[in-house]
């Protein structure tokens, strides 16, 4: 069989994940590439049940579970207790988050783990809510997304706000890397987390991971969804290496999908309006002329 | 080697002492001095060790209880707002069994804003879990970092420490330490090296959920039952702490001529040197009071009471904290320790120096009187001294 | 890696003294989930590999280079049979 990933595994089966999710694909893959000298620190997110219930665990690799907001200072201190031990070297420490736990209560801890410099790897995958919880939305719910604290209602009571963009936050903390990546292209997704591996330094990785409970979409769209996101550039596949920007995935003008198409997929976005879908149009195209305008200015070859 | 040390001093050197592998703290007044002296040492080459710089104190105690997983001897400091943040953290480290110690300087919480004496900082935190002591000298403070770091590590205890020093008056009070000898440490400490910790050569997962009916209830007993061992272990660890250096703290209880004494005063904290001033004083009057020092919070030194409760008439206890709702956590405490006893002596209660307000010998005085003026007939139960507005 | 065995404590002395599972998720056999089941046709199927890139729940097994559905498992999400190039894999009911 042909097989464009490697294939060793460090997940076993039997895991609590809901049929057809993006984080157990994306954990997946990001172990797939980092391999078994990596050492976890999850918080509270899907990913804190999913391996199951103590004593049983479907990780090969060492992890913590974390408070909410500790990811950031939790990989802190693994990666300088590891120094102190003298047992860096070799070892790969590495946050895994949920949107929740990253772009909103996480972000403190985040954003002092970035700066201080730590060899670290931070992941996000992001589901677009508070899941775990039962889909609240968290900044991550991107605008006109029903959730349950965001019902639509009689008012229009959706998400209101565009999605916080956090890849740029990270980017802007001058950190040697950051890049998002999807489920729906796990080579690129490998391809990056070997490179993160390689660096010294922290780095960022912003994995979409499609949620068929949260978003409303029959379980074997995950993948198709994933692509679609792309195709629209609702969620454009780049990276920044030492702040020169790259697109991996791009999507020419004439190949680029109206973000209608995406949002019909889901039941999340059932209820909305002409007005609105239209609205996301162009908010989509701004922000992916935005990314195209920074590739222009700050591409590898300037 | 004598040294002339402030509080705050007293808990760097002792963390360098213990060869601590790893610190994570952020500044707060009265503590501020402890990560700067910290990081003069480290600057200077003396001192090997990873100094994160955390941005908040939640964040230090997070990475704290993540580098003691990882197997790494762990040191914080705090005070006041800052150990409130760190609240919910401090559950994960005694959950997770984490032999941090970390140094508090007791401070009045906010609003109104103060940097000065209070213990409810550490009072709030009585319920997390955490071994905790307070110290009354400089010399006190380096020493018990070690007899903590020692007790906290034993394989039958595996619980972190917390050390209080008053805010300002013993935090930023010089006095003279005789530092112990770094080779003589190193024997009473050996190295920290927990076999199940965070290793890629054997991994596991630290802190998965647990069901209601397996095993999260056991787990809680065995914190219990591991705070209950640590009684005995903070005795053996004191005694060898005194074969080795030459010093001694009382262990749970600092008893100060009580073995006669009809009234005793329990207090902690810095207030203690005032109380042993005032006691001599009175025993010149020929009037029998004695000091029981409540250096041992957690566990509560409930063997210690009783069999001081034996000879006493009447205990007055000095709370420089309020539960509201209700009364002073140390008066509450020692009442509930003697409850069982046939014959109990008298126990009052006395809120003193909140927010910093000074504990003077004519406080202690004020406490020492009405003590004998109640002694016999009980009034109220508790009482705030020199309380602006109010009677006395 | 693979181990299913099960971990039985009796009580309080035998626990690790925190939380730590040593054991592994194996001994969940997530294939109770399924309500629809992968049916993969060989004669269809061109060996490349995006069945097995795909799944969630690494229950797609490489048995002689063909994918092979490890029922034990596989929760039936019909991602295999949606991304199948090939239309090499169906989703039929469980009780069939």
């Amino acid at each position: 069989m042909k097989t464009t990933l490697p294939e060793q595994e460090l997940m076993e089966k039997g895991h609590m994940a809901c049929l057809g999710c993006g984080g157990a694909l994306a954990m997946r893959y990001l172990l797939k590439a980092l391999g078994k000298n990596s050492m976890f620190a999850i918080p509270a997110c899907c990913w804190a049940v999913i391996p199951g219930v103590f004593p049983y665990s479907c990780m090969d690799v060492p992890l913590q579970y974390v408070a909410f907001e500790a990811t950031g200072a939790a990989i802190s201190g693994m990666e300088a207790a590891l120094k102190a031990k003298g047992k860096k070297e070799g070892v790969t420490v590495v946050g895994w988050a949920g949107d929740g736990g990253t772009l909103d209560i996480g972000i403190q801890a985040l954003s002092g783990a970035v700066e201080r410099g730590h060899d670290v790897k931070y992941v996000c995958y992001d589901n677009e809510a508070y899941m775990n919880t039962g889909i609240q939305r968290s900044s991550a719910t991107p605008r006109g997304a029903w959730t349950t604290t965001t019902p639509v209602g009689k008012t229009r009571f959706w998400k209101q706000t565009n999605k916080k963009n956090i890849v740029e936050i990270m980017a802007a903390h001058d950190i040697p890397y950051t890049c998002t990546a999807s489920v729906a292209y796990p080579e690129d997704l490998i391809k990056k987390a070997e490179k993160m591996k390689d660096i010294e330094g922290p780095c960022y990785m912003h994995i979409y991971a499609p949620c068929p409970t949260g978003w409303k979409y029959p379980p074997e769209k995950t993948i198709e969804l994933s692509r679609l996101a792309t195709e629209t550039c609702i969620f454009p596949i780049y990276e920044v290496t030492y702040g020169k920007y790259k697109i991996n995935k791009d999507i020419r003008e004439e190949k680029k999908k109206p973000v209608l198409e995406y949002l019909k997929t889901q039941g999340r976005f059932r209820k909305l309006d002409e007005e609105t879908v239209q609205s996301l149009q162009l908010y989509v195209d701004s922000e992916w002329n935005k990314l195209k305008r920074k590739v222009e200015c700050f591409g590898e070859d300037k | 080697m004598k040294m002339v040390l402030s509080g705050n001093a007293s808990a760097a050197y002792g963390a360098k002492l213990a060869r601590a592998e790893v610190i994570s703290a952020y500044p707060i007044t009265p503590q501020t001095k402890i990560v700067e002296k910290i990081a003069d040492l480290i600057a200077n080459g003396e001192f090997e060790t990873e100094f994160v710089k955390v941005e908040s104190e939640h964040s230090a105690m997070a990475a704290a209880v993540s580098a003691s997983l990882v197997g790494a001897r762990t040191f914080t400091a705090t005070s006041s707002q800052g150990l409130l943040l760190m609240h919910e953290v401090l559950h994960w480290a005694s959950a997770s069994r984490t032999p941090i110690v970390m140094v508090n300087i007791n401070r009045a919480v906010a609003p109104p804003w103060s940097v000065w004496a209070d213990q409810t900082d550490t009072i709030a935190q009585r319920d997390t879990g955490w071994m905790q002591f307070y110290c009354e000298s400089c010399q006190e403070v380096v020493d018990t970092m070690l007899i903590l770091y020692k007790v906290a590590e034993d394989k039958d205890v595996m619980m972190p420490a917390m050390l209080s020093e008053d805010a300002f008056l013993l935090s930023h009070t010089s006095e003279i330490v005789d530092m112990p000898e770094q080779a003589e440490v190193d024997e009473f400490l050996g190295k920290f090296e927990p076999e199940q910790r965070l290793d890629v050569e054997n991994p596991m997962s630290f802190g998965s959920l647990s069901m209601p009916h397996q095993y999260y209830y056991e787990f809680r007993y065995k914190m219990a039952e591991a705070m209950e061992t640590a009684r005995e272990k903070i005795l053996d660890a004191e005694r060898e702490f005194e074969k080795r250096f030459g010093r001694s703290y009382g262990g749970l209880l600092d008893l100060y001529r009580c073995d006669d004494a009809e009234i005793v005063l329990i207090a902690a904290g810095s207030m203690s040197s005032t109380i042993r001033v005032a006691v001599d004083e009175m025993r010149e009057k020929g009037k029998k009071i004695g000091l029981a020092r409540l250096r041992v919070f957690r566990p509560f030194p409930i063997k210690e009471l009783r069999e001081l409760a034996k000879g006493a008439k009447m205990i007055g206890v000095l709370d420089r904290s309020f539960c509201f709702g209700y009364e002073g956590a140390f008066f509450t405490e020692v009442k509930s320790a003697l409850y069982d006893m046939e014959n109990r002596p008298l126990v009052k209660g006395y809120v003193v120096g909140i927010g910093g307000r000074d504990v003077t010998l004519d406080v202690i005085h004020d406490v020492i009187n009405d003590c004998m003026v109640t002694k016999d007939t009980k009034d109220e139960p508790f009482k705030w001294i020199g309380l602006k507005g109010g009677e006395q | 890696m693979s181990d299913e065995h099960e971990i039985e404590y009796k009580g309080y002395k035998d626990l690790p003294l925190s939380p730590i599972a040593t054991g592994k998720s194996l001994v969940f056999k997530t294939g109770g989930w399924r309500t629809m089941r992968p049916v993969i046709d060989l004669e269809k199927c061109k060996k490349c590999g995006i069945c097995w890139k795909y799944c969630p729940d690494l229950s797609i097994l490489i048995v002689d280079e063909y994918p092979k559905v490890d029922l034990d498992y596989c929760k039936g999400c019909g991602i295999c049979a949606n991304e199948c190039p090939f239309d090499a894999i169906v989703m039929v009911e469980e009780s069939t």
